[in-house]
């Protein structure tokens, strides 16, 4: 099948069959913010790729630059002030060279998006029906009456009851799971191969949220559709992603398979992010075990590893020099870390964390860096 | 060490019991949940705009539709002097009485009317084509763009705007066609100001973005999904501004700069009521186009304001 809608150029996709290799390709992406107080490196180097039909969670706390990540991949980064390098090569394609004509191709079409708050992202003041169908008009060539029966189906499809009155309301009819719902109907109105979902739930009560990660799930399977799942919760991605990246800082720090990430965590940062989630086994009264201090302030990130100052077991060799992204053993697990933990334990003695150390005020003062 | 498992069941139990439920189940949680989202949507639509709304809606209705069909309804020449009837109150010849020169002052008003609404309505649609447009675009390009054009609108606004109009008119003469041409320049850069803040918000609004990674092109956002937002901020304003325009028209008739007499306008007649002492000898040549233009100002501002209410709530439900 080809992208339709062109001018007068076509690009070819969807040759499945034929195609060998990752279906996205992530090469050493940086994106950079110019700001008044200095350049802000959101992204500093990532890698990783993605396969057709899987799932890959990218996990970190806020400011990490996952969300900037996303939108580098999409191509989605304002036109001034950003500076960005590395390439994102998505089937055979590389979007990171095309211009917003040719991109208009892909997104929808094969790569969509989205997003965390189904509140701002569905347009208040048209129906849902039409949002929907717009995109099925745009690049599967429908005509009206196919699109709007189109969008019946794909509201069905999500789950929504009564699709055929539903086409007519508006978002604000709609509750906030419902919204994601039709939000995920847009994104996937025409067969995507790959979708970005960036904190799809966040906004969400939890119990609303588990049903919008096993729609997604769902729908996954059936479509075949490699998923990258962005979140700040490592529970959602546990049990949903088949490999998982932990960003710190703009940097991927440890990636692997879900179950070795889980059952032999390298690095203390994800192993923090692990402690800090509250066990319902836990006695009353017990402290969460938080992580000390802030993400560092991307402007001037500290020398060596760049979560030193927040780790309870950081050597001199850690402030000093960079770890590189490295593996020991099993070739698919990387992480960033002089000292890995071994067992889940630490092979040097931990060391109270002293929050005088620099640790300067979050990254997020741009207001660009994370939207 | 925790493991996947283990942490899954450590997140929360009502999580986990979510993660069973059945697709049926939870599509019965989202029915309710529409339901009373529904309720909710219905009782927004039934809220009532009230009596002074559709007094305002028709008075402006009245006054069109009379402006409108002047020629067609049984109305006298507004400029024939019946010289047997000076100045005369209302009576069953002439429902709102006469002038000093025996013309009939209900023509007179509705003929009036015309040269108000024309210069109102008129000239906002100049102002709305030309200052809206650009106003969405630089809102939602930003950029040199912008700036460029937001430093040009001020330039403009810079002057006061009344005394430019008048030395325009003075030199370029007065005619219907000249000030409502004069004016609705004058109102391009209100127009642009207002619509450009108002797409300027909507453009960084996800759902803008959203629209981009469906692939919809800039012209298509700016039309079909900032546009629509927009609207509600352009039709309230462009009431106001309607109101600003037939003040300031009648601002020039009462100094005599704006259509020649004997055509009547509403700021020719209160001008021509309030010279010579005809206020004393007859106050109602100047007190009906007064309590016309009065009228229809304060219609149009409530109008204004009421759809601006309306728009607002449904904005503040989101």
């Amino acid at each position: 099948m080809k992208a339709r809608r062109s001018g007068g150029r076509t690009l070819e996709f969807k040759d499945a069959g034929t195609q060998v290799g990752p279906l996205l390709v992530v090469d050493d992406v940086h994106t950079s913010f110019r700001t008044a107080r200095g350049t802000v490196r959101a992204v500093d180097g990532v890698s990783f790729d993605v396969h057709e039909g899987k799932t890959l969670g990218i996990v970190g706390e806020s400011g990490s630059g996952k969300t900037v990540l996303a939108r580098s991949i999409m191509g989605l980064l304002p036109p001034r002030d950003v500076i960005r390098s590395g390439t994102v090569r998505f089937a055979g394609h590389e979007l990171t060279a095309m211009d917003d004509k040719d991109l208009r191709q892909v997104w929808g079409a094969e790569l969509s998006m989205i997003f965390q708050d189904p509140m701002t992202a569905l347009n208040p003041v048209k129906r849902i029906g039409v949002q929907i169908a717009e995109s099925l008009i745009l690049h599967l060539g429908m005509d009206k009456k196919e699109a709007g029966s189109t969008a019946v189906e794909l509201l069905r499809s999500v789950g929504i009851p009564s699709p055929e009155d539903r086409v007519k309301w508006y978002p604000f009819q709609l509750s906030g799971g419902m919204r994601q719902r039709v939000m995920i109907a847009i994104a996937l109105a025409c067969a995507p191969r790959l979708v970005l979902a960036d904190e799809p739930t966040t906004g969400l009560d939890v119990t609303v949220q588990a049903q919008i990660l096993d729609l997604l799930a769902e729908l996954q399977r059936e479509r075949h559709m490699a998923v990258i799942l962005v979140t700040h919760d490592l529970g959602v991605v546990a049990s949903r992603a088949d490999d998982i990246i932990v960003m710190y800082a703009g940097r991927v720090v440890e990636r692997a398979p879900t179950h070795t990430l889980f059952h032999d965590t390298k690095m203390p940062y994800t192993r923090a992010l692990m402690d800090s989630i509250p066990r319902l086994a836990d006695p009353s009264g017990v402290r969460l075990n938080a992580i000390a201090g802030r993400p560092p302030d991307l402007i001037n990130p500290p020398d060596g590893c760049r979560f030193a100052p927040r780790c309870p077991y950081a050597q001199d060799k850690c402030r000093e020099s960079e770890p590189p992204l490295r593996t020991v053993g099993s070739a698919d697990h990387l992480f960033a870390c002089w000292f890995p933990l071994v067992d889940g334990e630490s092979t040097v003695p931990p060391v109270p964390v002293s929050l005088s150390a620099p640790v300067a005020p979050g990254p997020q003062s741009s207001g660009a860096s994370d939207a | 060490m925790p493991d996947d498992k283990e942490l899954l069941d450590t997140r929360s139990s009502s999580k986990m019991l979510a993660n069973r439920i059945p697709m049926t189940a939870a599509t019965d949680e989202a029915v309710l949940e529409m339901q009373s989202a529904a309720v909710d949507g219905e009782v927004l639509q039934k809220k009532p705009f009230g009596f002074l709304f559709w007094f305002a809606l028709s008075f402006v209705g009245i006054v069109l539709f009379s402006a409108v069909l002047a020629n067609v309804l049984p109305l006298q020449n507004p400029n024939f002097g019946h010289f047997s009837e000076l100045n005369q109150g209302p009576s069953s010849a002439h429902l709102l009485g006469t002038d000093d020169l025996g013309r009939d002052l209900l023509a007179r008003l509705v003929f009036g009317a015309r040269v108000s609404l024309i210069v109102g309505f008129l000239g906002v649609a100049i102002g709305l084509v030309f200052g809206g447009s650009a106003g969405l675009i630089s809102g939602y390009r930003g950029g040199r763009l912008d700036i460029a054009l937001n430093a040009f609108s001020f330039i403009i606004l810079a002057f006061p705007a009344i005394v430019a109009v008048i030395a325009i008119v003075t030199f370029w003469g007065a005619s219907l066609f000249h000030i409502t041409i004069i004016l609705g320049i004058a109102t391009i850069p209100l127009m642009y100001r207002v619509i450009r803040a108002s797409s300027l918000a909507f453009a960084q609004r996800d759902f803008v973005v959203a629209a981009k990674t469906m692939g919809a092109t800039n012209t298509r956002i700016v039309l079909r999904e900032i546009l629509p937002n927009v609207i509600p901020v352009m039709v309230t304003f462009s009431l106001i501004t309607v109101a600003g325009l037939i003040v300031i028209e009648g601002t020039l008739a009462f100094l005599g700069l704006s259509v020649a007499l004997p055509t009547p306008s509403w700021g020719n007649l209160i001008n021509e009521g309030s010279s010579n002492d005809l206020l004393s000898i007859n106050p109602l040549i100047m007190l009906w186009p007064a309590m016309a233009m009065f009228t229809l100002l304060w219609s149009i501002n409530l109008i204004g304001d009421r759809l601006r209410q309306r728009f607002d709530l449904r904005e503040g439900v989101l």
